[in-house]
């Protein structure tokens, strides 16, 4: 029995987790062993589709709705005999029979790359896993199945690959990725346990481990007193997670009792099934790149439509703020997003969405008509200077008075801005034309401390306790008091309960949170009164 | 019915020939043991009809006169079910057309 081993990492999503460590292959071109002749390449290569088309059978026949239309799709482009056929030509001409499927769906790909149609070029992703698919048959790298329950550790996951893996007991321990990665954002608001940084650790495949993502700590081939303190630590956190539970519909109030409202992230509408309403006073954020960015490629006007309308109806009343597509930056959208160095400083949200007018204007259409429905606010994402606000609200009355001219229902949202780029937050008095204000305090931290938030090397500098953002925070709360506007915190910080207590201490009293964390930020917020000012904070309220 | 045949349609599907519609299209084709090709215009190129990666390929939007041809056996049936299901939207919900 081999001792046990603890790797120490930092948290991304609170929780515990107990299985088998499930390490990730990566897929290397040089791991493959060529045959020796061409006909044997060729059948490398036949049975390689072979295993892929059995692969995405089995998952079609799983598969409901849309996504079994998307995987039948692949499966048909999969089935035809064309790119093989491209593929044997150059196996002929000499080459290896990986990099002659690569070649062959590459140039396919660069096709579809280049149309001017937004809905071929966002087919390209499914063109990228159909070859991957069949480059990890062929090189024996297995595509990404995770077994049920297990830790699953790698040096990054892929927003894809974390959503299409039930996660359920399961973890994840990252040897890179950032807590304020997609990935991250996606385990929290599931609930999956979390860690990451864990480095170059040498772990074995399939050993027994236990994620404990409060303490950040993964230990390998645990002992007996090691499993017995971490199902101690892990019942304390169930329990605390059930007080949290039983409260969660109860409005929080601060132990001076101070009304703290508190609305929910979401990023596809149908999370909105799993949550009650009643515990939240309404949705603080509402993505919508994963709209655009799924295996959907970018959806049309009544898509839109129908996504906004279904999280208005479910929050009954209580606002709901929904974001023009962020795209771009961290979250590039095939066949939409500009491919560019430091892409964080680049065309990213409202800069994307102004350069794209076609594509903003159908967002637009479909979030007056939804308005109707409830009461919807929009908020504009990484706006710098005023006049983008001035700009995009020209296209929302623009937009309005065709549905008038054509008698569609609809409705004019108010319209808000993220506070998040440096230059909102310095002169929050400047932008006076927003309806409200919302800080994204992951991007505020990243601009605030020059610190890439993909860049796990310099994560613990990307602090959003840092006295320069709370600083930061504190000015654009003072700005929205005085000028009677309402500002709230959608970002990660509002969900740790680390930082609740500092952004309170700000002055906040609007706090959007993961949907796994709704009662636990209440706790917290019960627990919290009004107390000196913490060093190096003017205290406002 | 054999012999050469030939048909063209307006394709008035929101999103066009693509990934779902291509797929029934390349499906349906599939079921006729006659040679169908498709070209966007007379001049060709003429490409595969029973061929999703070649269908695709041919980036047919709303709007596009869809030409097709066929040569023998049921290649009068094969053109007019193809016709049919192109006339239909592929039989798809103009709500659901995000796939594309």
């Amino acid at each position: 029995m081999p001792a046990s081993a603890r790797v120490k990492g930092r948290p991304a999503s609170p929780g515990y987790a107990e299985g088998r460590i499930h390490l990730a292959r990566d897929t290397h071109d040089s791991d493959y062993v060529p045959a020796s002749s061409a006909e044997g390449e060729t059948e490398a290569l036949q049975t390689a589709i072979a295993v892929a088309i059995s692969g995405l059978q089995a998952l079609v026949d799983s598969a409901a709705g849309d996504a079994a239309d998307i995987l039948e799709f692949q499966l048909a482009m999969l089935a035809d005999d064309t790119f093989f056929e491209v593929a044997s030509g150059k196996i002929g001409e000499g080459v290896q029979a990986d990099i002659a499927w690569r070649d062959a769906l590459d140039e396919e790909i660069a096709g579809y790359l280049a149309s001017d149609d937004e809905y071929f070029r966002a087919r390209s992703a499914d063109l990228t896993d159909i070859r991957d698919r069949v480059l990890g048959a062929l090189t024996g790298a297995g595509d990404a199945v995770i077994p049920a329950g297990s830790i699953y550790v790698g040096d990054d996951l892929t927003p894809s690959a974390f959503l299409s893996h039930d996660w359920r007991e399961g973890g994840i321990a990252l040897r890179r990725g950032s807590a304020t990665s997609h990935v991250s954002m996606l385990a929290r608001a599931a609930g999956v346990p979390a860690i990451i940084g864990i480095g170059a650790v040498g772990l074995e495949d399939g050993a027994s481990a236990l994620l404990d993502a409060e303490q950040a700590m993964l230990i390998a081939e645990p002992d007996a007193g090691e499993r017995a303190d971490f199902h101690a630590a892990h019942e304390r956190y169930l329990k605390t997670m059930r007080d949290a539970d039983r409260n969660a519909t109860q409005p929080a109030f601060t132990a001076d009792g101070e009304r703290v409202e508190v609305f929910v992230n979401i990023a596809d509408p149908s999370e909105v099934d799993a949550i009650d309403v009643a515990t939240v006073d309404g949705v603080g954020l509402m993505r919508t790149e994963f709209l655009f960015g799924g295996v959907h490629g970018l959806p049309d006007e009544d898509v839109q439509y129908m996504a906004y309308r279904k999280v208005l109806e479910w929050a009954a009343g209580k606002p709901v703020i929904i974001r023009t597509a962020d795209i771009g930056g961290d979250k590039p959208i095939e066949g939409y997003s500009i491919v560019e160095d430091n892409s964080f400083l680049g065309m990213r949200g409202i800069r994307l969405s102004l350069r794209r007018p076609a594509v903003f204007r159908q967002q637009i259409r479909a979030l007056l008509r939804a308005a109707c429905f409830g009461k919807l606010k929009v908020m504009l994402p990484m706006v710098s200077v005023p006049d983008e606000i001035d700009r995009a609200m020209a296209l929302f009355e623009e937009e309005a008075s065709l549905l008038e001219a054509d008698g569609v229902d609809h409705a004019m949202p108010d319209i808000g801005i993220m506070v998040e780029v440096p230059s909102v937050a310095v002169q929050p008095a400047r932008f006076s034309r927003a309806a409200f204000f919302s800080i994204g305090s992951n991007d505020l931290t990243q601009y605030v401390l020059a610190v890439s938030r993909d860049n796990a090397d310099l994560s613990e500098l990307a602090d959003p306790a840092d006295p320069s953002v709370l600083g930061l925070i504190e000015n654009i709360v003072d700005a929205a008091r005085a000028q009677d506007r309402e500002v709230s915190l959608c970002g990660d910080a509002a969900s740790d309960t680390r930082l609740v207590p500092l952004l309170l201490q700000t002055g906040l009293r609007k706090l959007s949170v993961a949907a796994s964390r709704i009662g636990v930020v209440k706790e917290v917020v019960r627990e919290w009164r009004k107390a000196d000012p913490a060093p190096g904070l003017r205290h406002t309220a | 019915m054999n012999g050469e045949a030939t048909e063209e349609v307006i394709i008035t599907h929101k999103v066009g020939l693509h990934a779902r519609p291509s797929v029934k299209f390349t499906k349906l084709a599939k079921t006729f043991p006659c040679v169908i090709e498709i070209a966007t215009s007379p001049d060709g190129p003429w490409i595969d009809a029973k061929s999703i990666v070649k269908v695709m390929a041919a980036r047919a939007p709303e709007g596009t006169r869809l030409l097709m041809r066929a040569n023998g056996e049921a290649s009068l049936d094969a053109l007019a079910a193809l016709k049919g299901l192109v006339e239909r939207d592929f039989d798809e919900a103009h709500s659901d057309a995000s796939l594309g």
